[in-house]
């Protein structure tokens, strides 16, 4: 499937209409979802109608957006009106908004037109779209390999083209290290910088949504979309909004990028330290000053991360008690077992497992040695990132240690898991901009991710050293094959 | 160390109930997770002030004014055991 601008071109043009791509990518999506799994629902119905009031647009004359007609896929913990709102969980099986989030109140404002609910980890918890209560997502380059998470739904459909973009939701590393799986372009805003009304709270003070192409212009394009302050969430930053396509030009003359060091210790694959070293190089040819810097509390981000993420989730989701909505336990005896049971048969064993790290931090007598110990450490993080972009204009490091792993292959030790975010949660602790991009493959053909981290609110920076290495290399013109 | 009755305590607070294989699971988990948590203490931070939010903005408020909810009947519709305007719930005292 084509670019959003490809395509913008082919409607404007009366090439095609967007009834026609919208019945490619619902072709696409019949053909792929038995392999894949992609998606929680499918809202064909809906997306074919919005494609005829768009060609109606079209046919009127009327001048049209760059995302009008687009296919896109939304992550399951995003509100859409009327449509399931699952969050991958037993739960929310029945849980219908009546209300729609911001983000997708403004795609669909735009023109874009929703393909379906893309599957995720439970609640976003989880690398692998593996704790999801419905279903397993298949890796497009690799069906028995994992997507990665937790927006492994999303990741994979773009990666196989059953929609142009999508969106995802980023606390730890849930759109860059699927994006790196997967071949694509994922990035995580700055906090703040897009409204998270209507997104299903996991974690608040990490909590981010961004977009998935695959394209970094496809990307900028749809974070230009979503991006700008909303009264509907507190934490929305109130500051103008540039054009980010304006931003990608293929020249690095000047630009400071430094390369993490401690990224590059024990647990990192081989080959994911080759293909990142070649694209330092190529930074470097494209007439980037690259430099090593050094983040020394860098790999203290997963320990403090385990501590905050579980403590704000405990909170956030005490909301899920079967009285207003969503699943409850059939004829409980009383109030408390209504609780405990519906929560028991509710949630899966990765949530539970998070709650009850996460009471644990918060509860009586623990709070300062785990609750209030991590929050320092985030400062300590925070601040090796401030005197690293006091000399560099980004950072990069690999997205993920590894390539995509194999499906059931750390389900059984959660930690294991937790460690295929190691590079990309301190980027969330710091509240930073950061975007995976693929910069080569490895001996299986699997896609290894770069990570391109920017100071607060410098998109902009990101996205053009993004566009510059991408446009010097083959990867983004590599996409999965499908035998069938 | 976190024992099983610290995980019974700390599932109770947390309104789970937990089958036996769950509390010996997550006792041996909770264990290994709390454990790999404690490198922390490698950090000496006892001057340094705690960041309770990655982009501080403060204060943010907005007139307390009320809006009814356009979807009332949809949200009513929604809930597990709704009665005409109230959501149902089991016996809350014992008679």
């Amino acid at each position: 499937m084509a670019s959003i601008r490809e395509l913008h071109q082919q409607l404007v043009s009366k090439a095609r209409s967007a009834t026609e791509i919208t019945q490619e990518a619902l072709a696409r999506v019949d053909r792929l979802e038995p392999k894949l799994r992609s998606f929680l629902t499918v809202t064909a119905e809906q997306a074919l109608a919005q494609a005829q009031q768009v060609d109606a647009q079209i046919a009127a004359g009327d001048t049209i957006g760059l995302l009008t007609g687009i296919p896109i896929g939304i992550k399951d913990n995003l509100c859409t009106q009327g449509v399931p709102t699952t969050c991958g969980s037993r739960i929310l099986e029945n849980f219908i908004p009546p209300y729609e989030s911001t983000v997708t109140q403004k795609l669909k404002a735009a023109g874009a037109i929703m393909v379906g609910k893309t599957n995720l980890d439970e609640f976003a918890m989880g690398s692998s779209t593996e704790n999801s209560a419905y279903q397993v997502t298949a890796n497009p380059w690799d069906t028995t390999r994992v997507p990665g998470g937790s927006s492994g739904g999303s990741a994979a459909a773009v990666a196989a083209a059953e929609c142009v973009v999508a969106l995802g939701s980023d606390t730890g590393g849930s759109i860059r290290q699927p994006a790196s799986f997967c071949g694509v372009v994922g990035l995580k805003p700055t906090y703040g910088l897009v409204s998270r009304y209507g997104l299903v709270a996991y974690a608040s003070s990490l909590d981010q949504i961004g977009p998935f192409g695959r394209t970094v212009e496809d990307v900028a394009i749809l974070l230009g979309a979503i991006a700008g302050h909303d009264p509907k969430d507190s934490t929305s930053l109130d500051i103008p909004i540039p054009d980010y396509t304006q931003a990608l030009i293929p020249a690095l003359k000047g630009k400071r990028v430094g390369v993490i060091q401690e990224t590059f210790g024990e647990g990192l694959d081989a080959v994911v330290a080759d293909a990142v070293k070649a694209a330092l190089q190529q930074l470097q040819d494209l007439g980037a000053e690259v430099q090593e810097i050094s983040c020394p509390r860098f790999r203290y981000g997963l320990p403090t991360y385990y501590v905050i993420a579980p403590s704000e989730a405990s909170a956030n989701l005490a909301r899920y008690d079967g009285v207003k909505y969503g699943y409850r336990v059939e004829t409980p005896e009383n109030l408390m077992e209504m609780y405990t049971q519906t929560r028991a048969k509710g949630f899966g064993a990765e949530v539970k497992r998070r709650i009850m790290i996460g009471t644990y931090a918060l509860s009586a007598g623990y709070y300062d040695a785990y609750y209030l110990k991590a929050q320092k450490v985030r400062t300590l993080i925070k601040q090796d990132f401030e005197a690293a972009f006091e000399q560099v204009d980004v950072l990069v490091c690999p997205t993920a240690p590894t390539t995509a792993f194999k499906a059931g292959e750390k389900t059984a030790d959660p930690l294991s898991m937790y460690l295929s975010d190691l590079m990309t949660i301190p980027v969330n602790l710091a509240g930073l901009p950061g975007l995976s991009l693929p910069c080569g493959f490895d001996a299986q053909g699997l896609p290894i991710g770069l990570q391109i981290i920017g100071n607060v609110l410098q998109e902009s920076t990101v996205l053009q050293v993004a566009y510059a290495y991408e446009q010097a290399t083959p990867w983004h013109q590599h996409h999965p094959q499908f035998n069938d | 160390m976190i024992g099983q009755q610290d995980v019974q305590k700390v599932a109770h607070l947390a309104r789970l109930t937990l089958t036996p294989a769950e509390e010996a699971q997550f006792t041996t988990q909770l264990g290994a997770i709390l454990e790999y948590v404690e490198q922390l203490n490698e950090l000496d931070v006892t001057t340094v002030e705690p960041t309770t939010r990655a982009i501080d903005v403060s204060n943010i408020t907005r007139p307390d004014q009320q809006h009814p909810h356009p979807n009332r009947a949809q949200i009513l519709a929604g809930a597990p055991d709704p009665e005409g305007d109230f959501f149902r719930v089991p016996k809350i005292m014992d008679s």
